[in-house]
């Protein structure tokens, strides 16, 4: 199973690549390839299709304003397993393709318990051993893979209830709409997450790259096996160059001051960056 | 299928805010009594029923009993349900006219998630809006009686509508117009219980069946089509009856918790994200550029303010 899953998964890999391309500029790492960035896009579509359509019918106080974005009702109700079959299906293809990274670890046991640190931006660098994938983006990871067969399952007896008994159905719309929440939640942190909550993520799933700043700050233990180096001290370097330059900036700017007052022509340009 | 200008709505289903027009005029609660003892299972009901609704002939199912087919369909509202069944060693032939029970809390419009598809008069009849109906099936699960019938072609569900057409004019439903042995019966739900009363009491005290009773399931706030039977206590034993018809529990955990529970948990939870950014701020890699201003730039800000 695993060697075809992965011969399938590089296959892809490699098919992506010749048809996408990803720069990576000087001081920047790769982070997503081509083929995740597709399987995440046609996954982000899919998934927010199934939302508006499955919120449409899921409450009243949203059925006229979510189901005429589909052309009313009926072609709601017609157009949400759809939606939600392609979903799963598309899902599958980065399940096998992220299963391997987001393989729950002690780091990530001990990720989940510093939560509140993280969620409160008490500690301004990640502990050194979050990797590839932090524990927060594993859980949600892991909570889609158990909502999406969740989907799947009681979708499907939603969607031929005249072959299964009533009780079955009747607990179904529960169990749908409850593994819709659990998505919902997800999602919005997700969405946060990745765009407003940390500058520089979103370009992760746009370019596929992300700075080495970025990278030693949210993901050191990926950053020290990509790189060979350690996080830590490329930080502290990096500290120490800003600081540097930000004095040796101050300093070029009272000479040119004092130029000025005397009437001298100095050099025009700032120290190099 | 109504006639809305005679009827005054009570209920609609999957319906945010009031309903238009309740309680603006005075209404009785109709209702059907079928008197079981006296059926004689001639079908003259089906018949004026398919006739009424303008439904095509149906071809029938031979089980070896003289029930027209299994179970009600999408375009046959009406079927009499024939069981035979032992009593003291005699042989009793049971038939039961079986159709929309028009239940005062409806299990079908419960689980509705269509606005406007599925109402409930003031005089307590159950109807179908079709033009307003999704083909979701949430209406065929949520009935206990197993009545509301799919119809592929349309994907739209269908059952008997107490002819709310008639009704609305002042007219008795066909299967009651149609019934030659009067054992259907139709007027306010307060006569047709006295009536339905005295007949159970007759039983009883008269014809010798002292389990006779009327049937008026409370589990689902009562009907508005009432039965008397020989055995009220055995209502199974009439093609499956049930003695205590319940609307799914999980359809009350459902739609009273769950939807506006997730609701609100969605609304706060775009909430809480954006006052996050606001008050703990975003993470920005590090290092950052170091801040420009020794004090609070907000401080800053509000003192500014206090000295224009």
């Amino acid at each position: 199973m695993s060697t075809s899953v992965e011969r399938f998964d590089e296959d892809a890999r490699r098919e992506a690549s010749r048809h996408g391309r990803t720069v990576v500029h000087r001081g920047e790492l790769l982070r997503h390839p081509v083929y995740t960035r597709v399987l995440h896009w046609s996954v982000a579509i899919l998934f927010v299709l199934s939302l508006l359509s499955g919120f449409g019918i899921y409450s009243a106080w949203l059925f006229r304003w979510l189901t005429p974005l589909f052309g009313g009702g009926p072609v709601t109700r017609f157009l949400h397993p759809w939606f939600g079959l392609a979903f799963d299906i598309l899902f599958f293809f980065q399940f096998l393709n992220w299963f391997v990274p987001m393989t729950w670890t002690k780091a990530d046991s001990r990720w989940t318990r510093r939560v509140k640190e993280y969620a409160s931006n008490k500690e301004k660098l990640e502990p050194e051993d979050v990797g590839f994938f932090n524990g927060g983006q594993k859980l949600y990871f892991w909570a889609i893979v158990i909502s999406g067969l969740l989907f799947l399952v009681t979708g499907l007896l939603m969607w031929f209830d005249d072959a299964v008994p009533r009780w079955l159905v009747a607990v179904s719309y529960v169990v749908h709409d409850i593994a819709a929440l659990v998505m919902l939640a997800g999602f919005i942190i997700h969405v946060y997450e990745g765009t407003a909550a940390q500058p520089g993520t979103f370009q992760s799933m746009t370019d596929g790259t992300v700075s080495e700043e970025w990278a030693w700050t949210h993901h050191p233990a990926w950053y020290r096996d990509v790189t060979g180096r350690d996080p830590r001290e490329d930080f502290e370097h990096a500290r120490r160059r800003q600081g540097a330059r930000a004095r040796a900036l101050e300093s070029w700017e009272l000479e040119q001051d004092a130029r000025e007052r005397a009437g001298e022509i100095g050099p025009a340009e700032p120290p190099e960056r | 299928m109504s006639d809305e200008r005679t009827l005054q709505i009570q209920q609609i289903s999957a319906h945010p805010g009031p309903i238009p027009g309740r309680g603006t005029q005075r209404a009785v609660e109709v209702c059907k009594y079928i008197d079981v003892t006296t059926c004689i299972g001639c079908k003259a009901c089906e018949v004026a029923c398919v006739e009424w609704n303008d439904h095509p002939f149906r071809e029938t199912t031979f089980d070896n009993t003289y029930q027209t087919m299994p179970t009600t369909e999408w375009n046959y509202y009406n079927l009499i349900k024939f069981a035979e069944h032992e009593r003291d060693g005699n042989f009793m032939w049971l038939m039961r006219k079986d159709q929309c029970m028009h239940c005062a809390d409806p299990g079908c419009l419960r689980a509705c998630p269509a606005d406007g598809a599925i109402v409930q008069y003031e005089n307590g009849i159950v109807d179908f809006q079709q033009e307003n109906c999704i083909g979701c099936g949430y209406c065929i699960s949520g009935c206990p009686f197993d009545i509301p019938k799919f119809n592929p072609a349309t994907k739209k569900v269908f059952k008997c509508t107490l002819c709310s057409d008639r009704v609305g004019e002042g007219l008795e439903p066909a299967c009651i117009k149609a019934c030659p042995t009067g054992c259907l019966h139709f007027g306010t739900k307060d006569d047709m219980l006295a009536l339905a009363n005295t007949r159970a009491q007759q039983l009883v005290q008269i014809s010798g069946f002292k389990n006779a009773g009327v049937y008026d399931p409370q589990s689902i706030g009562g009907t508005h089509v009432i039965y008397v039977l020989h055995d009220a206590t055995q209502p199974e034993t009439y093609g499956g009856l049930p003695s205590n018809p319940q609307i799914p529990p999980s359809y009350t955990v459902w739609k009273w918790l769950a939807k506006p529970a997730g609701l609100a948990m969605a609304f706060l939870g775009i909430f809480a994200v954006i006052f996050h950014r606001i008050t703990a701020g975003p993470k920005w890699p590090q290092p950052e550029p170091e801040p420009v201003l020794t004090e609070r730039p907000d401080e800053a800000d509000a003192k500014r303010k206090e000295k224009p």
